[in-house]
């Protein structure tokens, strides 16, 4: 049963996952990104018929085959471990989480095996169009591709479109168009697809930037500054606009997570928002966990409530709302959804001792329970509640929601800045002058890549102790296997991904050095 | 059919010369490719990933029953 597996599984379970979402996550937004910049590229050079362009569309098409060939199949090894580590899961989630996975296996299939061999193997066979066409569709059905596997991580965070069969104990889809559409996954998508612009446009910039400081295909360096430039900084306030719209629907779906972003405790109208902070532990607990209190802040007075109430005195739920609850604004205590929860489970386990002795009518009017719309609303999607054992489980950890959250966003304002001086000192003719911005943009390679990470920290630690928000808890989802095979593959999996890694990085520095074909 | 064949065998030529023509860094990284393929599918999958329910239940009924269990909180473990 449940209570055998201890923390250490589901802690190093959680901890495998991550180390394989990361990683796999190194390789994705370049492939995302650098594909629609290759495809601009490649857009001019068709327009122009001027081969420069041909030759820095190459010179980056190397650059963008490398990262693409050793992050292929990267992501497969996380099906591999819902299968293991998370069969439980896997077989709640049911189709749901199967079709999207599928539609996106099928899609990057076709993808890889056709049009990414015409971009590579196709210059002078096909058609100038053709290879156009193909290193469009490339980009397009990459982005395409990441959709469904969004739309599945969306559905986690904010599970719709669903009914549970207690026959089967999985959960079986009844509105494609909810889960497709589902807020946040066009949140997700949008956020997830800009800051993959914004990481390869910054990619493009620190090695045309190296080049400068070296003195060498300044033709080529600047052009692609420019174009960098442009995409980049498109792409950063595109982020930062679907970041904000991203953290508005995480207050209405996902309010718990929201407070912690914020470190809000105690809910309030006229909530300031807190632009830079330090935590530390008080005095005061809530049950077990110690409540995190500011050592400094700097807050920009009224802001929070009008970021997501959209008015200065619009009440913003903090974490004790929703640990205690609070009727004034109409919000439920988790001892509250915990009842409702374990009226959801008391039914799913009448009808499974059911189905021994009750006759088929009996059971078919248990089943029916569950398809019942108002079951589902008021008590179904409480179901995870059932297992949690004390009111401040519900709580993420705080210090590390906080932090990734306010470092993304002071990342993502640096790359605007740094995008528009990029321009700014492209257009006045002065970018090769300029040494010390070079240098700036040179070694801030690998922060839009620490800035995309954080966001996925914020987004998977900020939800716990859900796996499924308010349905299913991690420790729920976890297989009953040893701990010691999950340590084993943890370390397989940390040695496989930094061989694969530090291959990436020599082979691309290598070509880096070598340069465009002359 | 002989257009058929004749476009296949364009595919082919396609593929064979786009290949047999692959500067160095394209053979390295296809050989770390089949190395990764290979070290996925036929070790970690073969031997460190096998499917809990499907290893350990033999149909689907058994599956549900045993995830249904896992589930249930039941009256037992009420606070």
């Amino acid at each position: 049963m449940i209570d055998n597996i201890d923390l250490t599984l589901v802690d190093w379970s959680r901890a495998q996952f991550a180390l394989t979402a990361i990683y796999h996550w190194l390789f994705v937004p370049l492939t995302l990104g650098l594909s629609f910049i290759l495809a601009i590229m490649e857009t001019i050079y068709y327009k122009t018929g001027k081969e420069e362009w041909k030759r820095i569309t190459r010179f980056w098409m190397t650059l963008f085959g490398i990262n693409f060939a050793i992050g292929v199949a990267t992501g497969i090894i996380l099906e591999f471990e819902f299968g293991t580590n998370w069969s439980n899961y896997s077989w709640f989630v049911g189709d749901i989480f199967g079709a999207p996975l599928a539609i996106e296996g099928i899609l990057a299939f076709f993808l890889e095996s056709t049009f990414v061999a015409v971009m590579f193997f196709g210059w002078n066979k096909v058609s100038k169009k053709f290879h156009l066409i193909s290193t469009w569709l490339v980009a397009i059905g990459g982005s395409l591709s990441a959709v469904w596997i969004l739309v599945a991580n969306a559905w986690m965070q904010n599970p719709v479109g669903m009914i549970f069969n207690p026959e089967t104990a999985r959960n079986e889809m009844v509105d494609f168009w909810a889960i497709l559409f589902n807020q946040v996954a066009v949140d997700k998508f949008l956020h997830t697809i800009s800051s993959s612009f914004l990481l390869a446009s910054m990619f493009v910039l620190s090695i045309s930037s190296w080049f400068l400081i070296r003195k060498r295909e300044m033709f080529l360096a600047k052009r692609s500054i420019l174009i960098a430039g442009v995409f980049g900084l498109l792409s950063s306030l595109m982020a930062a606009y679907t970041g904000d719209e991203s953290a508005r629907t995480i207050s209405e779906v996902q309010p718990v997570k929201f407070a912690a972003m914020e470190a809000l405790y105690d809910g309030k109208s006229n909530a300031g928002l807190v632009a830079i902070g330090l935590l530390k532990d008080s005095e005061k607990m809530i049950g077990e966990k110690s409540v995190k209190d500011f050592i400094f802040k700097i807050e920009i007075p009224d802001l929070l409530s009008v970021l997501t109430a959209g008015d200065k005195d619009g009440y913003v739920q903090g974490i004790n709302d929703h640990v205690s609850g609070n009727e004034n604004k109409g919000i439920m205590s988790v001892s509250d959804k915990k009842l409702r929860g374990q009226y959801a489970s008391d039914i799913l386990l009448d009808f499974k001792n059911g189905k021994m002795n009750y006759s088929s009518e009996q059971l078919d009017s248990i089943n029916s329970i569950f398809r019942d719309k108002n079951f589902q609303k008021d008590y179904f999607r409480y179901f995870g509640y059932s297992s949690i054992n004390n009111p401040e489980d519900v709580i993420p950890n705080v210090p590390i929601t906080f932090y990734s959250f306010h470092l993304m966003v002071m990342l993502g304002f640096l790359f605007i800045l740094i995008f528009a001086m990029a321009l700014y000192f492209l257009f006045k003719g002065k970018i090769s002058e300029n040494k010390w911005f070079l240098w700036i943009a040179l070694l801030s390679m690998p922060l839009p890549y620490i800035a995309s990470e954080l966001g996925w920290i914020l987004t998977e630690v900020g939800r716990q102790p859900w796996i499924i928000q308010d349905l299913m808890p991690v420790s729920k989802a976890v297989s009953n296997i040893s701990s010691g095979s999950v340590i084993t593959t943890f370390i397989l999996f940390a040695v496989l991904f930094t061989v694969l890694l530090i291959s990436e990085v020599s082979i691309m520095v290598r070509q880096i050095k070598t340069g465009p074909k002359h | 059919m002989t257009g058929f064949f004749q476009l296949l065998t364009r595919l082919f030529r396609f593929y064979y010369d786009g290949f047999g023509n692959m500067p160095v860094w394209g053979r390295k990284v296809w050989i770390i490719i089949i190395i990764k393929l290979f070290i996925m599918f036929a070790i970690l999958k073969l031997f460190f990933f096998p499917d809990f329910l499907k290893k350990n239940y033999d149909n689907d009924k058994q599956r549900s029953e045993y995830v249904l269990d896992q589930l249930i909180n039941s009256p037992d473990n009420h606070d």
